[in-house]
């Protein structure tokens, strides 16, 4: 068996992680299924549509994402500090994730006996299942308790380590939980005071404009929750796949620093067309999102330096030799590689979105639905996919043989043909005019509508590709994970060195009342006023089904 | 205390990407404030049950208020505006005004900028010029139910 994991400790990655892949296989079915009927290959009833929507999106969004994420941070935690979890802290991990899986099916019960069609997002007044909201919750809060053996496994590290920058995983694992904890805060403040009891009937009616903001003070940061651990994988991981070391150990900290600061007091820039919000505050936000920018050059930097570092310390010469000894054919880095050509594109049109008079053009059509598709579905999930790739050997003692490398290369230029063929042309008819979450239609043969249909068709067929690379990665994984040869020297789990001659990271970094205590200042400054006046102003709704 | 090591070469890249962002910024801030082309903020309110009693909404529809001036009180409901179907001639400059009854709807007009959210209590406002002749398709873009993707009006620019 491994050596690299104590057999509790693997067993309980494997759990986190197995369960993400079933949500990613749901999620996948219910995604393919929607492509085929909007590019008008099948029929699919909007009741199912609409429900098939609300499961892609809390299948993948919400419960594939969050499981494969505690799995990933919880193996460099253990292997960079000290080896082992503690067994509390292990009973912790079950416990959480024991609720999680619970609020996981209590939300898949109603989803599927369609009284919870109402998309990840749930926006009131639309009245889903009180269940929908009480499993969602329990996948939240479980998601803390998850956080308690990473928060845990630091403090006890550094305790014993008095005057040491923590290593640089655990350190990026505790800011990406910091970041978790205060953004689902405020999605936990909408389900559990304003959603749950008006669902059951408790309260008669929902300021449905403080809900909407609750939850986007969550869901803009939710992106950098999946974000960040990709960039662990890239700043972390990468330099010991390419046989290099890291670039700096003290930058990647103040680049952490700086997401979580600048990604949560933005939400605004998700509601900048509705009503309800005082121009001011929403251009306050959008200032703020674009500081966003600052970490965002310093990790592409970071990024390509940590390239040349590798490729000169293996002997390449001149200005550009170094790009030819990096490893093409090693799938652990190529599909990284790819995932952050994708984001090249799909960062700028963040910035796009974000201004608020290209927002008047693009909000709510397909172009947005194009953007996080190519943000997320090839630039997180590659990373991610790409981090499988030797974190499942290395967790059941078996090894990655050259042909599973070679599938999962064929696999990552098959899902980013799919995604750069679903999303560019999502981006197009987004222009064009086309809606996002709107099952088939043509609006009464409509000739605008008309000329969309060419171009759905596009994107189906875009969706079918992804749907193929999805059930390629999930081969690999069941390979990986019960046909590989067992092995007693399963590939060593990456860990980029540092180089002796750096200064070590300022130990302020690791100060975290103060980073929270700014967030918190910076969170209060962007919210406080126009909220007060959402809860004393904003009319009430009554709840509705509307499907 | 503070004190990391910045490579020369990052320090240049970061110069050049934060004077960028300076720049983009006080452009920005010379639009909204400057010129007034600030987000939309769209204060006004309504109780959204009493919208079909609650004037201008109380009688949707278009009213000429100037020199091929216009102002459109459409309710968005599930799932059909209200008014459907508009007819208006070449120039005509509308300022819409939409809310909602029920739950949250958006007022999509395809090949122009109006792209407004019907928030169920609030008002929401945009003011458009139709310049060119042609069939407008109005259409929801915001999720509201299972009929989502029959809600839509049509506008006739002649």
């Amino acid at each position: 068996m491994s050596r690299t994991f104590d057999r509790k400790d693997s067993s309980l990655i494997l759990a986190y992680l197995i369960f993400s892949f079933v949500a990613l296989l749901a999620g996948a079915v219910a995604g393919l299924l929607q492509s085929l009927d909007r590019g008008g290959y099948i029929t699919v009833s909007p009741q199912w549509y609409y429900l098939l929507l609300t499961l892609h999106g809390v299948a993948l969004a919400l419960i594939f994402t969050t499981f494969f994420i505690i799995g990933f941070l919880y193996s460099g935690v253990i292997k960079t500090l000290g080896g082992k979890m503690a067994p509390g802290n292990r009973t912790t991990g079950w416990l959480a994730f024991i609720m999680m899986v619970a609020g996981t099916l209590m939300a898949l019960v109603v989803i599927f006996n369609h009284s919870s069609s109402v998309l990840y997002t749930f926006y009131a007044p639309m009245k889903a299942s009180p269940w929908f909201y009480v499993g969602l919750a329990l996948v939240v809060v479980g998601s803390w308790v998850a956080a308690i053996p990473i928060f845990n496994s630091y403090r006890q590290w550094r305790r014993a380590n008095k005057g040491q920058p923590s290593p640089l995983f655990a350190y990026m694992s505790v800011a990406t939980m910091v970041l978790w904890l205060i953004c689902s805060l405020g999605v936990a403040i909408e389900v559990v005071f304003q959603l749950i009891p008006w669902s059951f009937g408790w309260v008669d009616e929902v300021n449905v404009v403080l809900s909407r903001t609750l939850f986007w003070y969550f869901g803009h940061p939710l992106v950098y929750f999946w974000l960040l651990p990709a960039y662990i994988y890239w700043y972390v991981n990468i330099p010991a796949v390419i046989g290099g070391r890291l670039f700096s150990d003290s930058l990647p900290r103040l680049t952490f620093i700086l997401f979580i600061l600048y990604s949560i007091p933005v939400g605004f820039h998700h509601q900048l067309m509705e009503p309800g919000i005082p121009s001011f505050w929403k251009f306050l936000q959008i200032v703020l999102t674009m500081f966003v920018v600052i970490p965002s050059l310093m990790t592409v930097f970071a990024i390509i330096a940590t390239f040349e570092i590798a490729g000169r310390m293996k002997g390449a010469k001149g200005r550009f030799g170094w790009v030819r000894k990096l490893p093409w054919g090693d799938v652990r880095f190529f599909a990284p590689f790819l995932a952050m050509l994708v984001f090249i594109p799909a960062g700028a049109g963040g910035i796009i979105n974000a201004s608020y008079q290209l927002d008047q053009v693009v909000h709510n059509t397909l172009w947005i639905t194009g953007h996080f598709h190519m943000t997320i579905a090839a630039t997180v999930v590659l990373t991610f996919f790409a981090a499988s790739y030797w974190l499942v050997p290395i967790l059941v003692g078996r090894k990655f043989t050259p042909l599973l490398n070679r599938l999962g290369m064929i696999q990552s230029v098959i899902w980013v043909t799919g995604i750069m063929l679903m999303g560019g042309i999502m981006h197009m008819i987004g222009l064009m005019g086309a809606p996002r979450r709107t099952s088939f239609t043509e609006y009464g043969n409509h000739p605008a509508a008309q000329e969309w249909a060419p171009y759905m068709g596009a994107v189906g067929f875009g969706g079918i590709l992804m749907f193929i690379g999805i059930v390629l990665y999930l081969a690999i994984v069941v390979y990986m994970l019960f046909l590989a040869p067992k092995t007693d020297s399963p590939v060593e789990y990456p860990i980029g060195r540092v180089d002796p001659k750096f200064q070590k990271p300022p130990l302020i970094l690791e100060r975290w009342p103060l980073w929270i205590g700014i967030t918190v200042a910076l969170i209060l400054i962007a919210y406080t006023l126009p909220v007060i006046h959402m809860v004393q102003d904003a009319p009430a709704s009554p709840a509705i089904r509307t499907w | 205390m503070f004190n990391i090591h910045f490579p020369r070469e990052e320090r240049i890249w970061l110069m050049i990407g934060i004077a960028t962002l300076a720049i983009f910024l006080v452009l920005f801030g010379i639009m909204a404030f400057g010129m007034g082309l600030q987000p939309p903020g769209h204060m006004m309110q309504i109780e959204p049950k009493a919208v079909t009693a609650t004037p201008p909404f109380d009688h949707p529809g278009i009213t000429q208020i100037g020199d091929n001036e216009y102002e459109a009180n459409i309710v968005a409901q599930v799932f059909m505006f209200n008014p459907g179907d508009i007819t208006l001639p070449v120039g005509a400059k509308v300022h819409f005004k939409v809310t909602t009854p029920d739950v949250v709807h958006g007022l999509y007009i395809t090949d122009t900028n109006v792209n407004m959210m019907a928030v169920p209590g609030h008002i929401t406002e945009f003011t458009y010029t139709f310049r060119k002749p042609g069939e407008y398709l109005v259409l929801c873009h915001e999720y509201c139910g299972i009929g989502h993707q029959l809600m839509m009006g049509q506008i006739h620019v002649q």
